[in-house]
């Protein structure tokens, strides 16, 4: 048990170490000068010399980007992120502010895609070959092929323009102050993205659930459990339902990358403020060191997901988990 | 005992014959029907990026302020914005440079991915190794930001979203071939083909290429779609194309203005058209891997 503590915060590290040289590299490459994409064309055209100077030494222009790197990585280990140049405060305080509601926003998605996607995926199994079936069938197929972003400015149009039934963008109400904010208006806003986000993550999860629900069907005990009289539904209730259950459980936990990368793009489309949307403005106004803040933060969050999935699969199937008893 | 079964068995699996049982013409003809179905796929394809490159692209730039805002007409099908430009024209013409990009950026990562996943193979432990945890690395960062990166570090615009489309969707095909791969060297003929006297090269050459080409060649057309979707993303962000640019990523994202006046023409159709080529893409992948691919020519 410590030696798989040890050996994965091992990993971890080397992963985030990885992670964290790669964007100062990419970074480093880039030919987009930090100053002008901030400042904007007329304004640099405008500006005095000294005032460009000022600036490059602001967002570090003129430092070498392994010196700059090891001034991060020094921080970084003292627990400090940096600080953020376009929102300024400390790295670690934006991504706090917008992690709540990223996470609030992923979690219903990843809990309603799931549920959804895991009944949605019986059904169509109990109903294989019907029109119930094909229903799931074409909608996870051409969800597949739906960018997420686009059924997002769907939504915002039918519910949002059309029905007027949810507000168009943001986190909480345009010009209320935040102590009046309430937990209704914060759930009515989170409720057009998560939708969404809860939308697009079904097919993944029905399909597979599906296709496992049919060898299940097909398998001799169910044959059995007919046999002795029972419905399909009531077969599959008793027999079925614990082994598709961890299955797509497991499978849900490692998807949390698609599921971080849609929130980014649903973000965008809502203007909703979390990391996805710090991380596009942090992309496009070259703020380095909440741009390594965010790419760590997420990386963290994928390697738990598949972290916890991995450990699933092995309370699933224990030939899997090393080192335990006759299987090892 | 038969009866006994198909009487419990759920009716649907009862309906639905194995196709081998059915007479050889209909096989055949379903062979025919997946080859039908690549075709007009690809011909489709074909016929979006000419039009959208040599014939509407001059349509699809040019203003027109008395025709400004129009809901979708006959005479405009998909209406036009609000500097009068044909959005039809327009959706074409992001359209065939999102085909574009996503041809060129999936041939790249297929090649990509055949070299890892041979390295990995071929290469012994150590090369395995490394292979395995680059794939690893780059599975453990969220894709959306990986593609923001990139583009960021390649200078964004069209260079910024194929490179960095091309270089991040190996990954998973990497995996697949590399598995491919081990399991041809592990198998019977080619150790038997070594026993023979072959040499490494008319190994590979001869008798594993034959084996691993098929999945090669699915697995390339299966990333267009991923590789489409990303660049429309990534456009839509504002990491790609800039936005004088008719994509569909650009389209969308400059719909956004829109939307709250009713606009609802300017984000729909140009969608629907994007989903119907992703969905084109994937019915010329999974046609061809019915066709090619020995395992599947039983569904």
């Amino acid at each position: 048990m410590a030696s798989f503590v040890v050996r994965h915060i091992i990993r971890l590290m080397l992963l985030l170490f990885a992670v964290s040289i790669v964007v100062f590299f990419l970074v480093s490459v880039s030919p987009i000068d930090p100053v002008q994409a901030n400042v904007g064309q007329s304004a640099y055209l405008n500006m005095s010399e000294e005032k460009r100077a000022a600036l490059a030494q602001y967002w570090g222009a003129n430092t070498p980007i392994w010196e700059r790197y090891i001034n991060w990585a020094h921080d970084f280990i003292h627990g400090d992120m940096g600080t953020s140049l376009r929102y300024n405060a400390p790295v670690s305080q934006v991504i706090a502010q917008r992690a709540t509601n990223t996470l609030l926003l992923m979690a219903v998605a990843w809990v309603v895609s799931g549920l959804l996607g895991f009944c949605l995926g019986i059904l169509a199994a109990l109903k294989r070959g019907t029109w119930v079936d094909k229903v799931v069938k074409t909608y996870c197929f051409v969800l597949a092929a739906t960018p997420a972003f686009w059924i997002g400015l769907v939504f915002l149009i039918v519910f949002a323009v059309w029905l007027g039934w949810f507000p168009i963008g943001f986190s909480v109400p345009i010009g209320k102050a935040a102590a009046d904010v309430t937990v209704f208006d914060a759930l009515h806003h989170l409720a057009l993205p998560a939708l969404t986000l809860s939308v697009v993550g079904v097919a993944n999860i029905a399909m597979h659930t599906r296709e496992k629900a049919i060898d299940v069907l097909e398998s001799d005990y169910i044959r059995f459990a007919r046999a002795r009289g029972y419905s399909p539904w009531q077969a599959l209730r008793t027999h079925g339902l614990r082994n598709l259950a961890l299955p797509a459980i497991t499978l849900q936990f490692a998807s949390i990358s698609e599921i971080f990368g849609g929130s980014v793009l649903v973000e965008q489309v809502f203007s909703y403020p979390g990391l996805g949307q710090a991380a596009v403005t942090a992309g496009l106004g070259s703020d380095v060191a909440l741009l390594v803040g965010i790419a760590i933060f997420s990386a963290a969050l994928v390697f738990a997901g598949n972290l916890i999935a991995n450990i699933l699969y092995g309370v699933v199937d224990p030939r899997i988990r090393a080192g335990v008893g006759s299987y090892a | 005992m038969p009866s006994a079964i198909s009487r419990t068995a759920p009716p649907a699996v009862a309906a639905a014959p194995a196709v081998l049982h059915q007479p050889q013409r209909r096989r055949v003809a379903n062979r025919q029907a997946l080859l039908a179905s690549l075709v007009c796929a690809v011909v489709l394809l074909a016929i979006v990026v000419v039009a959208g490159r040599f014939v509407l692209y001059d349509v699809a730039v040019a203003t027109d302020f008395s025709q400004k805002n129009l809901a979708p007409s006959l005479q405009h099908l998909f209406g036009t914005d609000w500097m009068g430009r044909d959005m039809f024209a327009r959706t074409v013409a992001g359209l065939s440079l999102s085909i574009l990009v996503g041809l060129l950026a999936a041939a790249v990562s297929s090649v990509l991915a055949l070299v890892l996943a041979s390295i990995a193979a071929l290469g012994g432990r150590r090369a395995d190794a490394v292979v395995t945890w680059l794939v690893d690395l780059f599975m453990g960062i969220p894709h959306i930001v990986l593609l923001i990166l990139i583009s960021y570090a390649c200078g964004k615009g069209f260079w910024g979203v194929t490179i960095a489309v091309a270089v991040t969707h190996w990954p998973n095909l990497t995996r697949v071939l590399r598995a491919e791969i081990m399991q041809c060297r592990e198998s019977l003929f080619v150790g038997h083909a070594r026993k023979l006297g072959q040499g490494s090269i008319a190994i590979a050459v001869r008798h594993m290429l034959p084996f691993v080409f098929p999945q090669y060649l699915v697995g390339l057309i299966l990333l267009f779609p991923h590789a489409i979707m990303h660049e429309a993303a990534i456009t839509f962000l504002g990491f790609g194309l800039p936005v004088d640019v008719p994509a569909i990523g650009v389209i969308l994202s400059e719909s956004m203005a829109y939307l709250s006046a009713g606009m609802w023409w300017l984000a729909a159709f140009p969608g629907l058209a994007l989903i119907a080529t992703v969905m084109l893409f994937d019915l010329a992948g999974s046609s061809l891997r019915k066709l090619i691919d020995p395992h599947s020519t039983q569904e």
